[in-house]
Parts: structure tokens; sequence; C-alpha cells
């Protein structure tokens, strides 16, 4: 492991640690509508903004009237984003003279950026027009994860004893107070690295081999910025965060990794702020950061090996570089492409289907699991949702009635945790069988053996964690993928949040229980251990027959130097 | 029904703000702040925009360096990986193929001497950077097509090697574009930077 490897890992992960509090403590302030040092520039703005929209700090919701609100306002989104895809070339902003999207490729993306999954069946330099670029893709960026958000939010008032708030003072909280101010930054920190931010129209040059290239541009670096602070993950080109224009240096690649986990990490201990239980905040963290240094070292290790087929040919030096940009080294691309599977990002600093088997399985735990910090808001519902699971399992093990946050936990929350824990696999699994056993599904396969099953696979998962990215060879712009997975990101999306939001309020409607010295504490590291173990089984009995058959076999199979 | 109204009307303030305001504003900033930058770092000879310092593109005449080997072509608008699997016999023809390629171009160099990346080709298929071995490989065909000594050419590389960032971030590496263009300069041609 190089010294250069592990600096780039300690500077990231140090500034997760040192953001943390702060971050949870300036979301804690905002979303209880206390004063911030933003609130000169943006209070007028949002004052102005709910006036229009009809709403006020005060105009509480219940979890219904939430979830409702949450679902309506998606589905404008989706409706609006298929019409402008569909008739982008009369749309201004078009100087590529893009033409509009046929009817299933803008579903399928209307689908996939209003539920910030921003799974791409396009290459977006020769697809999109840049009004739909900024105009369309860009805003879903902003207020999609923002919705997400501000779900999560309303959970953790319930949990903390408050009641949920409004959904539409939440959406635009989080946009004015979080994203915005902080994309501004990261924007201009782009540009200066060198990505592009213009509306003039892609250069034709003339190479210095005597030939034509033609040279995309436009508002790329406002798209990236909320691409990875919103942990969206679209691409504003085909190769997404691979391509210089996007990520041009190593320390672009390095602002974009710790843009993605900013938030989703902060999170955790705006829960611990809210409901006054800073110890659990650490504890799950915890538990989330020992599951990120998993999935980290996975996806180092085997890449600096290399492949032992191509290391046969006798090279100067091991490592796997293909579908690999030199400017970032192993371990910048590591982290970044760590960082993208465990807070569902789903950009690619890489091309993850030329990854070794043992590195994808990385990716598959980030996606399976959905919760090692995850997108904001939604990544840590999961994590509730385990906690739940795990208190359940423990109190059936040593016989006590289980709580958590001084609730009784009953059949009403163990049912919906269930819910929400069970569609996730249902989808992939269901998905995945469905498109091996069609010749539809089967003809999107780009690579032969388990690789080729790893390909459907990772289509699916990535569909229902909202995750985004692909192995790339995946014929994702035949029909049967647009549909089938427009489908699975919709559900995927809404059953499990719905699931939540009522968990949240039903556990808010309980009375407290006082704690007796028979109460289980879950803010130690026994409890830490188990939730720990329990997430462990419970995916690997969901999810290890697939991948026995898929990248395990396939390691194997490697080492024998077995070609497909 | 009176939710929907708020989501509709939310939805177009918001369009208005972030859908507009916000790219207009950072790009009037960005570009006071990087105009060289923002409009793509595109690089002028005699005139002529030649192209990206981002931007790889194919250069295949002798007396230049060569970039990373692209599963695109080097299609600036159509960036990409080759997506071949670990174990996927196309994986295995293409890096063989890449590097006989290099070991004819370039007398004198044994396969031992390779480093990956000069063989394998990029996730982007737009790598704009070469490792300082590779770079080094290409000395002595360059040398001889353009005239240059082996010294005057390993010093473009020196004086172009981007290091490590504050010495922690990335690899040792070169940008093809700005050593093409020392060569070029050399030759006596103009090279400008476009603002």
């Amino acid at each position: 492991m190089s010294l250069s490897t592990v600096l780039t890992w300690i500077v990231v992960l140090a500034v997760f640690l040192i953001t943390i509090k702060p971050i949870g403590q300036y979301m804690a302030k905002v979303f209880t509508y206390q004063p911030t040092f933003l609130d000169r520039p943006f209070g007028w703005l949002e004052n102005g903004i709910f006036r229009v929209i009809g709403v006020s700090r005060e105009s509480d919701m219940t979890a219904k009237q939430y979830g409702i609100a949450f679902v309506g306002t998606n589905l404008v989104w989706v409706l609006l984003a298929y019409f402008l895809l569909r008739i982008q070339n009369i749309l201004p902003f078009n100087p590529q003279h893009m033409s509009g999207l046929n009817p299933l490729l803008a579903f399928n993306t209307a689908a996939s950026f209003t539920t910030n999954t921003n799974w791409q069946a396009y290459s977006g330099e020769n697809t999109m027009s840049y009004f739909s670029q900024f105009g369309v893709l860009s805003y879903l960026q902003f207020v999609t994860p923002a919705a997400g958000g501000a779900v999560g939010i309303a959970v953790v008032r319930a949990l903390s004893g408050r009641k949920l708030g409004n959904f539409f003072v939440d959406l635009t909280l989080v946009c004015t107070r979080l994203l915005l101010p902080l994309a501004i930054v990261v924007t201009l920190i782009l540009v200066g690295q060198g990505v592009p931010e213009t509306l003039g129209a892609y250069f034709q040059a003339h190479t210095l081999g005597g030939q034509t290239q033609l040279i995309p541009r436009g508002p790329i670096a406002s798209w990236e910025a909320i691409e990875h602070l919103g942990q969206n993950g679209g691409g504003f080109t085909n190769a997404n965060s691979a391509n210089p224009l996007e990520n041009p240096s190593a320390f672009s690649n390095i602002i974009e990794t710790i843009s993605m986990g900013l938030l989703p990490i902060g999170f955790f201990y705006f829960f611990g702020v809210m409901t006054g239980r800073r110890k659990l905040a650490w504890t799950l963290t915890a538990v989330a950061g020992s599951l990120f240094m998993i999935m980290l070292a996975l996806a180092y290790f085997p890449e600096v090996a290399g492949n032992p087929i191509v290391n046969s040919l006798g090279l100067a030096t091991h490592g796997n570089m293909v579908g690999k940009e030199l400017r970032f080294g192993m371990g910048g691309t590591s982290i970044f492409e760590t960082a993208t599977m465990a807070f569902t990002t789903g950009s690619v600093a890489s091309a993850h289907d030329s990854f070794l088997p043992l590195s994808s399985l990385s990716f598959f735990i980030g996606m399976f699991l959905n919760m090692v910090f995850g997108g904001k808001g939604v990544g840590f519902l999961n994590m509730i949702m385990f906690v739940i699971i795990t208190i359940f399992l423990m109190g059936l093990m040593v016989g006590r009635t289980p709580e958590f946050l001084g609730k009784k936990i009953e059949t009403k929350e163990v049912t919906l945790a269930s819910i929400a824990f069970l569609i996730h696999p249902l989808l992939i699994l269901v998905g995945t069988a469905i498109a091996i056993h069609s010749p539809a599904g089967l003809k999107g396969v780009y690579n032969g053996g388990p690789q080729g099953l790893g390909e459907i696979l990772y289509g699916f998962t990535s569909a229902a964690a909202n995750n985004g990215s692909a192995f790339g060879g995946l014929g994702a712009a035949l029909p049967f993928y647009e549909i089938a997975l427009g489908i699975v990101v919709i559900i995927g999306r809404y059953a499990s949040v719905m699931a939540m939001l009522l968990l949240g309020q039903s556990l808010l409607k309980k009375k407290t229980v006082p704690e007796t010295s028979g109460t289980m504490h879950t803010d130690t590291p026994l409890f830490a251990g188990i939730l720990f173990g329990a997430i462990i089984i419970l995916n690997a009995l969901t999810f290890f027959p697939i991948m026995a058959l898929g990248p395990l076999a396939e390691q194997y199979l490697m080492l024998a130097h077995h070609l497909f | 029904m009176i939710n929907l109204w708020r989501s509709l009307r939310f939805t177009v303030v918001f369009a208005v703000l972030l859908g507009l305001v916000y790219p207009l504003f950072v790009m009037g900033i960005g570009n006071v702040l990087f105009p060289f930058q923002a409009q793509g770092s595109m690089v002028k000879v005699n005139g002529t925009v030649v192209g990206s310092e981002l931007i790889a593109q194919a250069t295949t005449a002798p007396g230049l360096f060569h970039p990373r080997p692209s599963a695109v072509h080097y299609a600036g608008n159509n960036s990409g990986g080759s997506n071949l699997g670990p174990t996927n016999p196309a994986l295995i023809t293409e890096v063989k193929g890449n590097l006989q390629q290099v070991l004819s171009q370039n007398p004198g160099v044994t396969a031992a001497q390779v480093p990956p990346d000069m063989v394998e080709s990029s996730a982007s298929g737009l790598d704009p950077n070469i490792s300082i071995a590779d770079a080094e490989l290409q000395i002595p065909r360059i040398a001889k097509a353009t005239g240059l000594s082996n010294g005057q050419l390993q010093n473009m590389i020196t004086e172009n090697e981007t290091g490590r960032l504050f010495g922690i971030w990335g690899v040792s590496m070169v940008n093809v574009m700005q050593l093409n263009e020392m060569i070029l300069q050399f030759q006596g041609k103009q090279v400008v930077n476009v603002g």
C-alpha cells in the first residue's frame, strides 16, 4: 500500500470526521428554525418562496399528508421532465441541435432522475441539449435529493418527539441552506481545476494528428457540484466523473469524493442532536464507518494486485489500469468508488465493469446494504430500519419487549421495518431472475460468464438502491431495461420511504416508557457489534447465493486463468 | 389537492432559482476568475484550435508523444471505456495488441519495461496524461523523428511533470498535449492557450 494512498484516504476520512459534528449541529439549527449565519443571504428569499407556495414554518403535516405531498411533488417532476425531454429540440439552449428523446428513454430518464437514481441509458454529450442538462436534469439533481432529505428530516423529528413539520418548508430549506451554498463553492473550485462552465457550443478542434475532434463543453461544473453534493451521480458525459472534463485532477477527484459524503454523514449526527442521543449517533456512525472501511479495502487491494491473466504477459508492474484514469492514482480511484457506492451517488471515476471480481463485491455490498451512510436522509432511514429489526431480534433472544428511544417496538413497527427491508432484495432478485429468463434481458449482456450475470444483477441492484452506476457493458438502452429499471427505481424509492415515514409517525404517537434496569441500551459497543452482525447476516442470507454465482465464482475461475 | 398546487408553485419557483439563476451566476463568476478553464482549456497552434489540454487525441506521428490507448478512438463527444471484464478474452487480445504496437513503434523496448497504463485503455478513452515511465519509453522514437536529443526530451518531461499535489494526491505523470506543445514550439510553431 503506497504512502500516497494512505495519505489520500486519511485526508478524506479526516475531513468526514471533522465535519460530522458541525454539519449535524448546523442542520439541527436549520430544521428547528433557529438563526444561523445564512439567514442574511437566504432568509428574505425563503420568506418570499414560502409566501408564493402558501406555507409557513408552523404549518405541520401528518405522516400521510407529508407522504402525499412528497409523492405528489415527485409526480409533478416526473411528468414535467418527461415532457421537456421529449420536446428539447424546440426548446432554447440547444447549440448541438439534439433531437427530442423517444418515449421509452424519456420515461426511463425522467423516472431515474426524479427518484434520485440517475441511471443513464444514454450518453449525455450526444443526447441532451444544454437546456435539458441544466434546466431539467441538473434542476432535478437539486430537488430530488432535497425531497429524500426532507423525509429523513421528518422521521428524525418524529423520533425526537417533535411534530413532523411541513414538506415544502423542509424541501426549500434543504435547497437554500444546504445544497445551494455548498454547490456554489464546489462549482468554483471545480472550474479552477479545469471543469468547463460555459454556454459555448461543442468545439471542433483540428488535432495535431490532422484529424478533427469534437470537444463537448457546457455548464459542466455547476452540474458536477450538485451531482455529488446531492448523491445524484448522473454524468454530464457518458464516462461521468472519469471524463477529464468532469473530473480533471487528483484534487477535483478528492473534492467530489468529499462532496458526496458531507451531508449523509452529517445527517447521522443531526439525528443525535435532535434526539439528544449523541452517543447513539456515534454508535451508528461507527457501524456505518466500519462497513465503509471494509468496502474501501475491498475496492483497493485486488486492483493493486492486478488481473493474474494480464500479469502473465510480463509487464513492468502489476495493477489493473483497465478502465482507470491515471491522474487519480489507485488510492484516489478506490476512495471515490467506495464513496459513490456507500453514499448511493452512482457517479463513477472509472469503469466498474472492468474491475476485478473481489472489487466489484465491494460495489455490490454498498448497494445491497444501502445504509453505509447512504443518500442523505434516505440512507439514515435504512440504518434505522436495521436498528429496529436488530432490537426486535435481541428482544426475542432475551425475552423482553424491545424498546427504541424510550418507545416500545411492537407488531406495527416491526412489520413496517420488515416491509422496508424485504422490498429491496425482492426487486433485485426477482428483476434479475426475469431478465436472465428472457431473451430480451439476455440481449443486453456484454461480457460472458459470471461477469455477464453480474451486469444484469448490477443493473437491478443499482436501480433498486437508487444508486445509478452501472456495469457499463450492459445494454441499458434496450426497451426491456428502459422499462424494467424505470419501474424498479420508482418502487425502490417510494415504497421503503413511505414505510419508514409511517413507522416514524407510529413511534411518535406512543407513550414514552421510563428507562429501567431491564432496558436494552442501543448506544453501547455491544449493541454496535450486534447491529453490525445482524446487518451482515441478514444480507448474507439474502444475497450470498447470487454473489457465489457472480463475483465469487469469477474470482476462482480468474485465478485458474479461465476465459469466457 | 391544495398541496398539488403548492408542488406546482414550488417547481416553478425553484426551476428559475436552481435551473437558471444558479448556473448563470456561477458561470459568470467562473468565467471571470478562470477564463481559460471555464472555456475548456483549449490550445491554439499557429492560430488554429488543436484541442483541449484535458482531452487526449489520436497522435500517431512518430515525432509526437502518444497518449494511452482509447476504447472510443479518442472521440471527444463519446467518452467511455472498453467495459471488458477481467475474464473476457477480448480484454487479453486488446492488451496484447496494444503491447505489440508499443513494441513495434518503439524498437528496443521490451515488455518488461512497459507499464500497464501504457497498454490498458482508460475509463474515459480520453485520459490526457501518461506515466513518466510511459513517456520515457517514447524518447528514442521521438528523438529519431524530430532531431531533438534524448536529453532535451528528458528535460521536457521533467519540466512538465505533474508531481503529487501537496505531495499527497495522485501520481507523477505528464500531460501529453503539453509535451507536444513543447515539441511544436521547438519546431518554431506558435502555441497559445485560448482564454
